[in-house]
């Protein structure tokens, strides 16, 4: 267990480093620094600036430099507003955590109870009306789902006015967001209640005279929920992607829509702030997700 | 019942007279043996029996019939602009138009309307689609080829190879791709944009190329995963081993009895690896980082559509229905592949 745990928080550092390597690499191939600009500095000036931000130093160097900063929390300053990104993101990224938790938990627990009253009802209409809306759900990109629920929710029928819809209100970016991981977590939780409900130790349990809720709750449920738990890091990562988008539909001022108005202002320093910053959250999900994994169910093996 | 002798009650002796020959005729129903199938005839024998598969199957093939034809019929370009049209409804004519109709003369309708600038939005859409498919099917090729080759001599090797090679594979796997396609698609439209320059690779964008390198760097992990898994499992199957011992030679064994029973998973995959990199693209064009303009993509075309919303709720729902109908009977056909081709699998 300790081993395991060791390799998987090593993957995870290699990751993070890989992708560090990456963004800074990738970054400093694009032509032309930040002191480039139309008005004409004096060479010396330039020099000067250089210098101050240790940009006349080698590639590899400035590498170890920035790395050494990022570690002690410092992710530079933002080319376009000139303010430190480290402020940009501590101030937006609460506001994309509490809209991802929410559509993280009712993507999980609408996905459960469906999954589950899918797999009770197998082959009955709820069965069926539960999978063919999963189905539709699966084929609709996020964004089509947070235009349309815009249009529909805020623009025809007024129930959210469209100004409250960034705001406080955060109820239809939710929606957005967990459409498509509840889908799926549908889908998973429905095929492995039905592969639980057919194990050896449910008849054993209905044989003993457990009673039907016990049975389904208690030795089905949970056995049922193991591959779910294994959905989580995938899911957390899925839903910041998906927020890139939906909240700039919404226009909501989290670390998502900063990040789609750094791409198309090409303020480098923030898209390569914010990419390594998401990138740690979906390593570190992902990483927590396996050890749970592995405590919950020690069947697995050790690979 | 032949009384002629008396049978003990339990007797199992057979009653010869209740018993005829068989004629010749009778002989020969034994010789009709079943056509003898392969794998692929049995697949599709089971996929045509499953209608959400095969309505999938029409309706793919009535998507690509109509982008392949529509543009030679209807006579606007995608970038043409129809002065005096803008934002049309369907069906609706420009001034300029309704007194050509006056006149007699007839002006071929705007299916869809046109967009803001007078741009006729069905070949648009049209054009979308072909870009959006096309990348599909170009990403997914991609993934294949490097997939299947990685993973099968991961497979077929073993040993400190595969070990070697299926770290490589769980380090890139635990990248997060988004986020390295949208960092090397904004790196790549500064570095390249020069270099493809006047090339037929103008056209498609910076943006395309990069999704296809990126998608050439990191999504063909999973494949190369499952067909290494595959292999690694079939190589110990019982029948491999008994080819090995009737002296078939290596190719042989391979082709005959490895590669078939990888098929059904390469397949599956590879068709659901479509919709998956249809949905990849219209996110990034959603973003601003797809094709260029004025070459429409689905995506793109959404995400214009959101300027206007209020007023033209059409321009959204057009190329968002193309797409969740493409993605629909893609899924569906995948699922309907995997069921028919790949029976152990199903639940």
């Amino acid at each position: 267990m300790a081993k395991y745990v060791f390799k998987r928080i090593l993957l995870a550092i290699v990751t993070i480093v890989i992708i560090s390597v990456i963004t800074f690499f990738a970054m400093n191939a694009i032509p032309g620094g930040p002191f480039n600009s139309e008005k004409a500095s004096s060479p010396a000036v330039i020099a000067a600036l250089e210098a101050r931000y240790n940009l006349d130093k080698p590639v590899p160097v400035q590498y170890v430099m920035y790395m050494k900063n990022l570690l002690h929390g410092e992710l530079g300053v933002s080319l376009k507003s000139a303010r430190p990104i480290s402020t940009i993101i501590s101030e937006s990224f609460p506001i994309s955590a509490r809209l991802g938790i929410c559509a993280a938990i009712l993507a999980i627990i609408l996905g459960i109870v469906l999954g589950s009253t899918a797999a009770l009802m197998r082959n009955k209409w709820p069965d069926r009306l539960i999978v063919f809306l999963t189905t539709l759900i699966t084929a609709m990109p996020s964004f089509v789902v947070a235009t349309l629920l815009l249009y529909f929710f805020c623009m025809k029928l007024g129930w959210v006015s469209a100004f409250e819809a960034g705001g406080n209100n955060f109820i239809l970016p939710v929606i957005a967001l967990s459409m498509s991981p509840m889908a799926y977590i549908t889908r998973l939780t429905k095929t492995s209640m039905l592969d639980s409900l057919g194990q050896d130790y449910i008849r054993t349990a209905r044989a003993k005279g457990v009673s039907q809720k016990k049975v389904i709750f208690i030795h089905g449920l949970r056995n049922a929920l193991i591959p779910v738990v294994t959905y989580v890091g995938p899911m957390i990562a899925s839903i910041l992607t998906g927020s890139l988008v939906v909240e700039s539909i919404f226009n909501i001022g989290g670390l998502g829509s900063k990040f789609v108005s750094s791409i198309n202002n090409r303020d480098y320093t923030m898209i390569m702030a914010t990419t390594i910053f998401l990138a740690c959250i979906m390593v570190l999900a992902n990483l927590i997700t396996d050890i749970v994994y592995k405590i919950i169910d020690p069947r697995i093996k050790l690979d | 019942m032949n009384k002629d002798f008396k049978r003990a009650p339990f007797s199992a002796q057979v009653d010869l007279s209740k018993f005829t020959k068989a004629t010749e005729e009778e002989k020969r129903q034994q010789d009709v043996m079943g056509e003898s199938t392969t794998f692929f005839k049995d697949g599709m024998r089971r996929l045509r029996k499953n209608p959400l598969a095969m309505g999938s199957i029409v309706v793919l093939i009535l998507i690509v019939l109509v982008i392949m034809i529509a543009p030679h019929f209807v006579p606007y370009g995608y970038a043409q602009i129809v002065k005096g049209a803008s934002n049309l409804g369907p069906f609706e004519y420009s001034e300029a138009e309704q007194a050509a109709i006056a006149a007699g003369e007839s002006v071929f309708p705007h299916i869809f309307g046109t967009d803001s600038l007078g741009r006729d939005y069905f070949i648009r859409v049209v054009y979308g689609t072909r870009v959006s498919l096309g990348v599909g099917l170009i990403a997914s090729l991609l993934v294949l080829i490097i997939g299947l080759l990685y993973g099968s001599i991961s497979g077929y090797l073993g040993g400190k190879v595969d070990l070697v090679m299926m770290r490589v594979v769980d380090i890139i796997y635990s990248l997060p791709d988004m986020l390295l396609i949208i960092l090397l698609s904004v790196v790549l439209n500064e570095t390249l944009g020069n270099a493809i320059k006047g090339t037929v690779l103008a056209k498609l964008g910076v943006n395309m190329l990069s999704l296809f390198i990126v998608f050439g760097l990191l999504y063909w992990v999973s494949m190369a995963r499952l067909i290494r898994g595959q292999i690694l499992t079939i190589k110990q199957n019982e029948y491999v081993l008994a080819a090995k011992c009737i002296g078939t030679s290596t190719p042989r064994t391979i082709r005959r009895h490895i590669l078939p029973n990888c098929l059904s998973v390469i397949i599956i995959t590879t068709a659901l690896q479509i919709p998956s990199a249809i949905f990849t693209e219209s996110y990034l064009s959603f973003v601003g980082l797809g094709v260029s303009a004025p070459m429409p993509s689905l995506g793109s075309l959404a995400n214009e559509a959101r300027a206007g919303l209020q007023s033209y709720p059409l321009k959204l729902i057009f190329p968002a229905l193309t797409i969740c109908l493409i993605v629909l009977a893609l899924n569906l056909l995948g699922d309907g592949l995997r069921d028919a081709f790949d029976p152990k699998l199903q639940r």
